[in-house]
């Protein structure tokens, strides 16, 4: 039997993992330490009762989340300190193209709780989430591709997801635990802008499992690339393999007059330069083609309606270069 | 953590507060948050911008002052002033200014940010502004909430909420408009950023993300639509020049062809004569 859990959401009874009653002071050990409620910092401190009766020692979900995701090959997380430059539209399109191998079992794992984009992105916005005995079942966009994300447990569409950070830690828990991902080859999750409780959540929850590496998206502009550096260093401080950078809407050719415009411009030499800068894999660069935004309005795949398009081929390369960079050929 | 009713008393000398809003990232809200107080300057006004993106601030360097240190006066931490020529005056507040290296992650979970915001709601001596605009990080959590209750008592004008014209991003914003009402925050209007890009050798313009979002959305929610502004890349030119500019960034800005569209969209949201907080 299976029952829908839209009402989670509804209801709001998705528990928080805990919640504290005021801001960490300076020198908290950490509410999850083994010293919570017992250092220094922790006198008069009003979270001091909350801390104390936190389960001590290392997280009992841990080894469930590993037992779950047991059955998964490669995990890839799309990453960048800045929004709006193209994770969930990458994500989205590296799924289209990963699951075009039909050997392939692909799942697209949406972890931007306030922002979801994926199941606009993949087309299936109006679908519900079912539970089973084998735990939460996911959107299957087509055989061998299956997505989750908050968007399909909404009431209404645009309903607001106004959540403190422990309680989006308690939902990403859950989609690691709780959904049924069968076997899979690849699990891409598409992340948030910044560098706070999803990323740092998901990293813990998955740290047994393992993690492939990330693939972190950038745009040209010196604004977005000094984000994208915040990301990286986080990456390297949280034990995050970095697969590459991928560099999105670089260059625009007018369908009017085909000249080129830079519509980002690259003033401090854009992706590759940093990627050179910081040592790390360049995967290649996307061109901006308006197309891809309308495919992933409608929820078509960019890549099966323009094949032959600069785009198409970049994205492809690109997911070829990933491909090389989990050894999987 | 609602002890203290009443206003902060950092906010004592200022006149209105606006926010800069959306669900989504990326679609502009610091470009709009940089042009409001490029505007306003212009016009004339004293104005404070606070940035609380607290993992990704981009404010310092659409203003050009990176380098720029925070410093303790009596009454408070002194933001930073921009240069403006005796046009207006402008001070800015950011993370950034205290993170070491500007490639430093700020690895932080809610209640440390939350912590973050209510410091600079009422450590910052802001003294005499006629505007303070906040510009905040994509989404609908601690960031947003913390910054809702901080302002509970401050009775702020409203927030400009910005959308780029593609159905993905309207979808978000809508979630930031629904945000809105659950905590009163008034809506000043929905501008639509990114709306076009005009080819600079056919003069064609070309909608990158289609057009025409933000006016559906804001007669959707029933609130003001503030109008567009099209995609110009010789305001992240202007950015990223301004060190080696001879004038500074407001009459820089003045000069551009984006004034006259954003001077309209200010325009609109001042004829509206909101009464000042004090």
């Amino acid at each position: 039997m299976t029952t829908e859990v839209t009402s989670l959401v509804k209801e709001q009874i998705l528990p928080s993992e805990y919640e504290l009653k005021e801001p960490e002071p300076e020198h908290c050990p950490g509410p999850e330490s083994e010293m919570a409620g017992k250092a220094d910092a922790c006198d008069g401190c009003a979270n001091k009762e909350i801390c104390e009766s936190l389960p001590k020692g290392p997280d009992p979900d841990i080894p469930l989340i590993t037992e779950n995701l047991s059955g998964i090959k490669h995990k890839i997380l799309v990453l960048s300190g800045k929004g709006g430059v193209g994770k969930s539209t990458f994500t989205s399109m590296l799924s289209w193209a990963l699951s075009a191998d039909e050997d392939l079992q692909v799942g697209a794992m949406d972890l931007d709780i306030c922002g979801p984009s994926l199941p606009h992105m993949l087309g299936c916005v109006d679908e519900v989430i079912h539970e089973s005995n084998f735990g939460w079942s996911p959107v299957y966009v087509a055989d061998n591709l299956a997505t989750m994300s908050i968007q399909f447990m909404l009431p209404e569409d645009d309903s607001a997801i106004i959540w403190r950070g422990s309680k989006k830690n308690a939902l990403i828990k859950k989609f690691l635990k709780d959904v049924d991902w069968d076997e899979l080859d690849y699990l891409i999750i598409d992340t948030p802008p910044g560098t706070s409780d999803e990323h740092i959540s998901v990293n813990k929850f998955m740290n047994e499992s393992g993690i492939d590496g990330a693939l972190v998206v950038t745009t040209p502009q010196e604004v977005a690339l000094l984000d994208v550096r915040k990301e990286i260093d986080f990456c390297r401080k949280a034990g995050i393999n970095i697969l590459g950078l991928v560099e999105n809407m670089s260059g625009f050719v007018c369908p009017g007059c085909k000249h080129e415009s830079q519509i980002f411009k690259p003033t401090t030499g854009g992706g590759e330069a940093l990627c050179k800068e910081l040592g790390i894999n360049f995967l290649g660069s996307v061109p901006l083609d308006p197309r891809i935004g309308k495919c992933c309005d409608s929820g078509q795949s960019f890549l099966d309606e323009y094949p032959d398009s600069p785009a198409s081929l970049a994205v492809l390369n690109v997911v070829e270069a990933l491909r090389d960079a989990v050894n999987d050929v | 953590m609602d002890e203290e009713e009443g206003p902060a008393k950092s906010l004592e000398g200022v006149k209105h507060i606006i926010l800069i809003l959306s669900g989504k990232g990326g679609v502009g809200k610091s470009s709009i948050t940089t042009q409001t107080a490029l505007s306003l300057c212009k016009l004339g006004y004293r104005v404070g911008v606070l940035d609380i993106d607290l993992t990704g601030p981009s404010l310092p360097r659409m203003f050009g002052i990176e380098n720029s240190s925070i410093y303790q006066g009596s009454e408070g931490w002194i933001p930073v002033k921009v240069e403006t020529n005796g046009i207006g005056s402008l001070y800015v507040m950011s993370l950034g200014f205290l993170i070491g290296d500007r490639g430093d992650s700020v690895i932080w979970r809610g209640p440390k940010k939350t912590a973050m915001i209510k410091q600079f709601m009422n450590d910052v001596s802001w003294g005499e502004v006629d505007y303070l605009l906040i510009d905040t990080p994509p989404g609908t959590s601690d960031e947003h909430i913390s910054i809702a209750e901080q302002l509970r008592w401050s009775e702020p004008d409203g927030a400009i909420v910005v959308t780029t014209p593609q159905g993905v991003a309207a979808a978000d914003v809508k979630k930031e408009l629904n945000f809105c009402k659950k905590v009163a925050l008034r809506v000043l209007g929905v501008v639509e950023n990114m709306s076009g890009f005009i080819c600079p050798h056919c003069s064609e313009c070309t909608s990158i993300f289609s057009s025409g979002g933000g006016k559906i959305l804001a007669d959707e929610f029933s609130v003001p639509y503030l109008g567009n502004i099209p995609i110009d890349p010789t305001f992240v030119e202007m950015i990223e020049n301004q060190a080696n500019a001879k004038e500074t960034l407001v009459e820089a800005y003045s000069k551009s062809e984006l004034y006259p569209l954003y001077k309209e969209i200010m325009k609109n949201i001042l004829d509206r004569n909101l009464p000042s907080r004090i």
